[in-house]
């Protein structure tokens, strides 16, 4: 077990694997509530938070399985935390059924996924791009997610603060989904001063309890937000429900709930999606790639400009929602699509879906689920060959 | 404040949500509105405030409890109010919380929740409404159906051990267990206010009627043929230590069956905050 590097963000860079870095931007952004259950290769986060979240008045419990783990966040959260857990595969599905619950009814929370290979137990310590689906899809129900996809060190720290803030301003469970490899790589990074970090905290309400409603709709989506014990007694449950928390069966409230969990994240893509877009202004060969698998893309696409070949890469940090507009927008100029990701092929579908309309595309994949990663070399073959 | 002995209609109204949830989705005779009735008795002895009380449940009949009532209210998923309630607890220890929870919520889907909680013995109470049966889904065997008793899914009477869930949490850990009925109010009311001021986890049994799911199917069609049954089948603990071996068969113990004042979960820890930050 290790523990978190004192680092007084001072320019003097600091050795952080992906786990601490996770760790780090959690607690610069304000947690103060961890539940979990020990799995590999997410495991750190839980060690490194059980020895540092004491040290700051803050909350570590070790829960007797994932589906209590994501119960007692969601739990915590109503009572005014910010709060956390962190699991892989096989912990992630049985957290769903919570997951859905927090979407439902609106509680922040971050859930960090460090995926491995599955299905099943799988390849506990191999790096997988399996999970994808199962962060956009796996609970039951139609809603939108929220899903932050890191490719370095300091991105796991940034890219962590930037869920809680998500997290906060839209009232809303947000999935960090993390590579395995970056789980456990170890890189230098130099953290950003922390006055210049920017931490959205919720908004109490403004108004006396008799008028408070725990579910009003806010045409910018940052709702004040009140917490159990304060005063404001208001009732929470997964049943469908209307502006003050209470089930309802009338149709209209329910499509107006429906609406809302909807309309937050439809309505502010400009706010939730951040793309990179690299050597891609003349690029004829376009990769596609997220996390991990976009770091060699980099390499391999800087290894074929030097040999004259016109590459570029396309990569989502936020890849719930779909950056379809910006995806499209990126792609439309180059003649080759390459969508390299480590599994059978769930990236490639929304990449087609989004990019269906423009004339003569060609689309290739590379698509790795044996446990290893996709090497540069074996991206510049691609490129190579496609051009 | 009084409590109006002879008008108790008047203190449970004063906890009631007015606006919105009335009438309420139990049926006629069912036990579930007798224990809420209890257990507002309780909070309103004891001068509990309303902000301060948290009640949470998951899915099933029972566990519609808290949308009626003015508290801090959170209706979860089926089997996991106690987790729910673990971490409000831990995030703000000054919060009294309350699980309401089935015999099937408690023990069977969220069974392992159930004996941690005990095991951690973290300060909840868990006030379990046992009708011996899924009422919610119209009847299927649940954990607490006795041996040859009659379910939807045990049509030709149940097979399988039941769980006696008292004994259940005693061996898990609970620093407080009780056991009442819905016919014994009185009784039950004290049990509760007992279990709220309780240190550490407490668990509750109440055995309830539920006529249309389980009396139906086992020859005790009618809420007063359960409640008679709960009245004569049930004996407090003092008296049943007393009388001989023969006549204990079928008689169920009432009362508080164990308590002690071992280390409650959130104090530890806060122990533990102040042991690392010296
Ligand atoms: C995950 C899940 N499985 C099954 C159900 C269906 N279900 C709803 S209530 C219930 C049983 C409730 O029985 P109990 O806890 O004894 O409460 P009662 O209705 O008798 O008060 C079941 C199985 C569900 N809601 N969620
Ligand atoms: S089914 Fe049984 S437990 Fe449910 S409301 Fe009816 S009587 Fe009560």
């Amino acid at each position: 077990m290790s523990t978190v590097k004192k680092n007084n963000y001072t320019k003097t860079p600091v050795l952080m694997q992906g786990n601490e870095a996770v760790v780090q931007g959690a607690l610069d952004a304000g947690l103060t509530f961890f539940g979990g259950y020990p799995i590999t290769p997410s495991t750190e986060i839980a060690e490194i938070l059980s020895a540092e979240l004491p040290k700051i008045g803050g909350r570590f419990i070790q829960m007797e399985d994932e589906l209590g783990s994501m119960a007692s966040i969601i739990g915590a959260s109503i009572a005014g935390r910010k709060s956390m857990t962190a699991t892989s595969g096989p912990g992630f599905s049985l957290m769903q059924e919570n997951i859905g619950f927090a979407m439902m009814t609106e509680v922040p929370c971050v859930v960090v996924n460090v995926q491995r290979g599955g299905p099943s137990t799988g390849l506990p310590t191999s790096p997988s791009q399996g999970d994808l689906m199962q962060a956009r899809w796996g609970t039951h129900g139609d809603h939108p997610v929220i899903a932050l996809y890191p490719d370095s060190i300091l991105e796991c720290y940034a890219l962590t603060i930037r869920a809680f803030n998500l997290a906060e301003k839209y009232r809303t469970p947000v999935i960090l989904l993390m590579d395995e490899v970056l789980g456990h790589m170890r890189e230098s990074i130099i953290l950003p001063p922390k006055d210049q970090l920017n931490i959205i905290n919720r908004i109490p309400p403004n108004v006396p309890p008799e008028w408070y409603r725990h579910y009003k709709n806010n045409p910018k989506y940052i709702s004040p937000l009140a917490n159990f014990g304060e005063g404001y007694r208001f009732h929470i449950t997964g049943l469908t429900h209307d502006e003050k928390g209470f089930p309802t069966q009338k149709l209209d409230e329910i499509q107006a709930k429906m609406d809302k969990l909807q309309n937050k994240i439809k309505d502010n893509l400009d706010d939730l999606i951040q793309i990179e877009d690299f050597y891609m202004e003349d690029a004829e060969v376009a990769i596609f790639a997220a996390g991990i698998v976009a770091r060699s893309a980099k390499e391999a696409v800087k290894q074929a400009r030097a040999k004259g070949i016109k590459a570029g890469l396309v990569r989502p940090l936020t890849i719930w929602p779909f950056p379809d507009h910006d995806v499209e927008t990126m792609l439309e100029t180059s003649k080759s699509i390459i969508v390299a990701e480590l599994n059978q092929g769930q990236m490639i579908n929304e990449v087609k879906r989004v990019t269906s309309h423009l004339p003569h595309k060609k689309f290739h994949k590379l698509q790795k689920y044996n446990g290893e990663l996709i090497t540069p070399e074996e991206i510049l073959k691609k490129i190579t060959e496609v051009k | 404040m009084k409590y109006h002995k002879n008008i108790p209609q008047k203190v449970i109204h004063r906890y009631l949500r007015h606006d919105k949830k009335f009438p309420h989705v139990w049926c006629p005779g069912c036990g579930n509105g007798t224990v809420l009735g209890d257990i507002l008795r309780a909070i309103y002895h004891l001068g509990l405030t309303k902000d301060e009380i948290v009640m949470v449940s998951g899915i099933g009949c029972s566990s519609r409890m808290p949308v009626y009532v003015d508290f801090n209210t959170l209706h979860t998923t089926h089997g996991r109010a106690i987790a729910f309630a673990t971490g409000i607890k831990f995030a703000n220890p000054k919060l009294k919380t309350i699980v309401i929870t089935g015999d099937g919520d408690a023990t069977a889907i969220g069974g392992n929740h159930f004996i941690h909680a005990c095991r951690r013995n973290i300060d909840i109470t868990i006030i379990i409404i046992n009708n011996n049966i899924y009422g919610m889904t119209g009847g299927q065997a649940s954990p607490t159906t006795a041996p040859g008793k009659f379910a939807t899914t045990a049509p030709y009477g149940a097979i399988e051990s039941n769980f006696d869930i008292c004994n259940l949490a005693i061996g898990a850990g609970a620093s407080f267990v009780a056991r009442t009925t819905a016919f014994h109010t009185t009784e039950a009311r004290k049990l509760f206010e007992k279990a709220f001021m309780k240190k550490g986890c407490s668990v509750i049994d109440v055995i309830t009627q539920c006529p249309v799911a389980y009396g139906k199917r086992n020859n005790l069609s009618t809420a007063v043929q359960m409640l008679k049954w709960q009245k004569e089948q049930t004996i407090p603990k003092a008296a049943y230590d007393k009388i001989p071996e023969e006549k204990r068969k079928g008689k169920v113990i009432r009362g508080i069956l164990h308590e002690d004042d071992k280390n409650e979960f959130t104090a530890e820890y806060q122990k533990l905050i102040e042991k690392v930050q010296k």
